[in-house]
């Protein structure tokens, strides 16, 4: 039996430039404010009682620079944002629950976990990061392959 | 309200969504792409984490020596270090729900700008799912204390 893997699409520099920008983001953020660039939780900590007003102002402000951020990003560069992704209400509205609960769950998300979490060589975050990946490769494969949707 | 801190963390927001953006995490197709591993796959996302933990890897453990931040009196690092059933729940749910839209929070909230209403719509559910678990949370705790 053969088995390959078919490679497509892979942009290597600009996937590698913007890691490495998003890393410097939140190097910024630890090294200047000390926190953790997790987006789950500061957008979290924003809107429920969690937390006190400074800490909540800190986190508003961030989300407004990275709204600012996809603005730019929609201008200057339309075809990386989900302009180009056909999305659906029903597919939007369950992801996103799903997201939210999650990410709440789980106290963090990609960039929580998965880049600083992982740089704080955390064991949570190793473990959250191999199960979020091994989840995502799983339900990936039954809706594109057993279920025959999108992909 | 506009201080050294708040504007840091904008700037700070600004370059992360850039970096997003420049990344390709914005977009669906790459992230279903990434997880697509079966099909057509597209290893770029490999290299947008690769490439963020090239820079904070090396660059935390320098930052969290030091007794503070520049700007901020403290660290505030998570102390939780156990991995309970909420850890595991969660990032399955979590893994689930970001490959079914192809959204991670970050790149969901940058993606307002297209104003597409199924972005809303998806931030919408997110916060409500915030919402939904904070909630089932402090109604557990008022029910154990009772």
């Amino acid at each position: 039996m053969v088995y390959y893997i078919v490679i497509e699409n892979f942009t290597l520099i600009p996937s590698l430039s913007g890691g490495i920008i998003i890393g410097l983001s939140a190097s910024l953020l630890m090294l200047f404010n000390g926190r953790i660039a997790g987006i789950s939780g500061i957008t979290k900590g924003l809107i429920t009682k969690e937390h006190s007003n400074n800490e909540k102002y800190w986190r508003l402000f961030f989300l407004i620079g990275l709204l600012m951020g996809g603005f730019i990003i929609s201008i200057t560069m339309p075809s990386m944002t989900a302009k180009s992704s056909k999305l659906h209400p029903i597919q939007m509205i369950i992801s996103g629950l799903l997201v939210g609960i999650g990410t709440s769950l789980s106290n963090g998300c990609t960039s929580g976990h998965g880049i600083c979490g992982l740089a704080r060589k955390s064991t949570r975050s190793i473990v959250s990061v191999i199960i979020f990946m091994l989840s995502g490769f799983f339900t990936v494969y039954i809706l594109f392959h057993v279920l025959g949707l999108g992909g | 309200m506009i201080t050294k801190i708040n504007l840091l963390s904008l700037f700070s927001g600004l370059i992360f969504s850039i970096g997003l953006g420049i990344s390709g995490m914005m977009n669906p197709n790459k992230v279903q792409g990434f997880l697509d591993l079966s099909g057509r796959w597209d290893p770029s996302l490999a290299l947008v984490m690769g490439g963020a933990l090239l820079v904070t890897f090396f660059i935390y453990p320098l930052i969290i020596k030091r007794k503070e931040p520049i700007f901020e009196e403290n660290f505030d690092l998570p102390k939780n270090k156990k991995i309970d059933k909420n850890l595991l729940i969660g990032s399955f749910l979590f893994g689930i729900g970001s490959a079914i839209g192809g959204l991670c929070p970050g790149p969901a909230l940058a993606n307002i700008a297209i104003l597409n209403p199924n972005i809303i719509l998806f931030v919408i559910a997110m916060l409500m799912g915030f919402f939904i678990h904070t909630i089932a949370v402090s109604y557990l705790l008022n029910k154990s204390i009772k």
